[in-house]
């Protein structure tokens, strides 16, 4: 029987009386593989926010694991790869392995001390993310690909169940990308970790996603990625010539 | 005169010891403080002990009591403001900084003038403290130094990469709140005993040197907490040697460990090259 991870009721959200996000309603069971799309300012990312309790809905409710949004603690099952990777201070004198271990401490009750039988997680992690070799630069010193690698090495430590993942390619070579889909693809496939990922790239993620949602403020489609390919919603968005190029590209 | 014999006046053995630990917890502070764009909050925080120490003398009550309470909710008003009102950190403390002033300025005004001076409470002297002072850095140093070792994991976490933090659950407005009343209570507490101009350089000087080379948030901390150390202890032992100000002393040697520092860095990338 499926187990719901996410489910979202009659969501509505609005900053400053502007309304981003209206009256959702959309389930994401175990093992899903959902691409998240949708056109700039369509409220993908604040979609994001209020399901990591964020952002505080106008109206509706967040259901997270079985937990309303506001009483969950566990977000050690939860991993986030954030979008503004960019935005972070160049100048922080941060290691990547203090990063990777920032990732831990949703897991940890007060004082959040790191074991040192921690210490094996994140020597994983950097193998498992090819990072080893730079575990004691700066993040000042890290090209974007490799920046990349290290923040999704933070979401991924914990083994979250859920994994959010916000435009996470957008500053990756095309290796570096390939290798990143089959990363999460083996962990949807085989531990039955469920993906959101958020994206413009409506045509790529079709190879990986198993389910689309399709959001401009409401929920416009949410299915299959084959249903999506002979809805309405992809001629009236796409127009028919896309269809082609879209849907087949996988 | 010899080390040996300087070590031996008891107001130097104060000052040296007060200095210490006030210098490792500023340093600390000023790590977090400078990362999250605070760093004039001590600064603005100091002006504001200037109002609420001319509350106090109006109202008749030990300055220092009336300061604590005003010093944190003023802290916290920066916070908020920051937060809410989506006003830069700078504007904020200009913001509390210049009401703090406007206060005391009317308050001194309204009570035409004080029997004390109003100034003591603000430009401390190092070399005058007493027994009691030193009980007082020690203790606030080590309130605020311990209350970072057990949030450490957060305070990271929050000044690095504020969404993430509260995406792991850490509840980031009660920590910043709690290094915003940390840094109230260290300015308060310390100024008196070494002065606006020390505290606040204090605050931020070795943590921008320590910048220049660290390689890490932790060790960041471990190299601003030995120059501001080395700098306050040097500072002392040179200018009473050469009977200079103590306090713009210690200020002129941290600088030059800042120039040394950012001096070996540049070095360091030529040759990376």
């Amino acid at each position: 029987m499926p187990v719901n991870i996410l489910s979202v009721r009659d969501l509505s959200i609005s900053y400053n009386s502007i309304e981003a996000l209206s009256s959702l309603f959309f389930d994401i069971e175990r093992g899903d593989y959902v691409g998240l799309v949708g056109p700039n300012g369509s409220g993908k990312s604040t979609l994001v926010k209020s399901i990591l309790g964020l952002v505080r809905p106008l109206k509706g409710t967040i259901t997270l694991f079985g937990h309303p949004i506001d009483e969950f603690r566990h977000w050690n099952r939860v991993g986030y790869l954030p979008q503004k990777m960019h935005a972070f201070n160049p100048h922080f004198p941060s290691t990547v392995r203090e990063i990777v271990t920032m990732g831990l401490i949703s897991r940890k009750k007060f004082p959040r001390r790191i074991a040192k039988s921690d210490e094996a997680a994140i020597t994983q992690m950097l193998e498992l993310l090819n990072i080893t070799d730079i575990a004691g630069k700066l993040i000042g010193e890290l090209s974007g690909g490799q920046l990349q690698r290290v923040f999704i090495a933070r979401a991924l430590i914990n083994e979250p169940e859920l994994i959010i993942l916000d435009e996470p390619t957008t500053a990756l070579d095309p290796e570096t990308r390939e290798n990143f889909f089959s990363l999460m693809r083996d962990l949807n496939r085989e531990r039955d970790t469920t993906i959101i990922l958020v994206t413009h790239d409506v045509g790529t993620i079709g190879a990986y996603a198993s389910k689309l949602l399709y959001l401009d403020k409401k929920v416009i489609f949410y299915g299959s990625f084959d249903e999506f390919c002979f809805s309405d919603t992809m001629s009236k968005f796409f127009g028919s010539s896309s269809q082609h190029i879209i849907c087949h590209k996988h | 005169m010899d080390i040996g014999e300087m070590l031996s006046y008891a107001f130097i053995q104060r000052a040296l010891i007060a200095g210490s630990f006030i210098s490792v917890l500023c340093a600390t502070l000023g790590v977090l403080l400078v990362l999250r764009r605070f760093s004039l909050i001590g600064d603005g925080l100091a002006h504001v002990t200037f109002g609420s120490v001319a509350l106090g003398l109006v109202l008749k009550v030990n300055p220092l009591y009336a300061s604590i309470p005003v010093v944190v909710a003023s802290s916290l008003g920066i916070l908020k403001l920051t937060q809410r009102a989506r006003i830069y950190g700078d504007a904020a403390i200009g913001i509390v900084s210049s009401l703090g002033i406007a206060g005391g300025v009317l308050l001194a005004s309204v009570a035409g003038g004080f029997n004390v001076d109003l100034f003591s409470y603000l430009f401390g002297n190092i070399l005058s403290i007493s027994t009691g002072d030193v009980v007082t850095a020690i203790s606030v140093s080590l309130i605020v130094l311990l209350t970072i070792y057990f949030y450490y994991h957060e305070i990271f976490s929050l000044t690095f990469d504020e969404e993430f933090a509260k995406a792991s659950g850490i509840n980031a407005e009660r920590i910043s709140a709690l290094i915003v009343m940390l840094t109230a209570l260290t300015v308060v507490l310390t100024m008196k005993i070494v002065g606006i101009m020390l505290t606040s350089a204090l605050l931020i000087l070795p943590a921008v040197t320590a910048f220049q080379v660290a390689r890490g948030f932790r060790n960041a901390i471990i190299i601003a907490s030995a120059v501001s150390l080395l700098s306050v202890l040097s500072g002392i032992v040179l200018s009473f040697f050469l009977n200079l100000p103590t306090g713009a002393s210690i200020v002129i040697i941290n600088f030059l460990f800042f120039i040394f520092m950012f001096t070996c860095k540049n070095i360091r990338a030529r040759m990376a090259r």
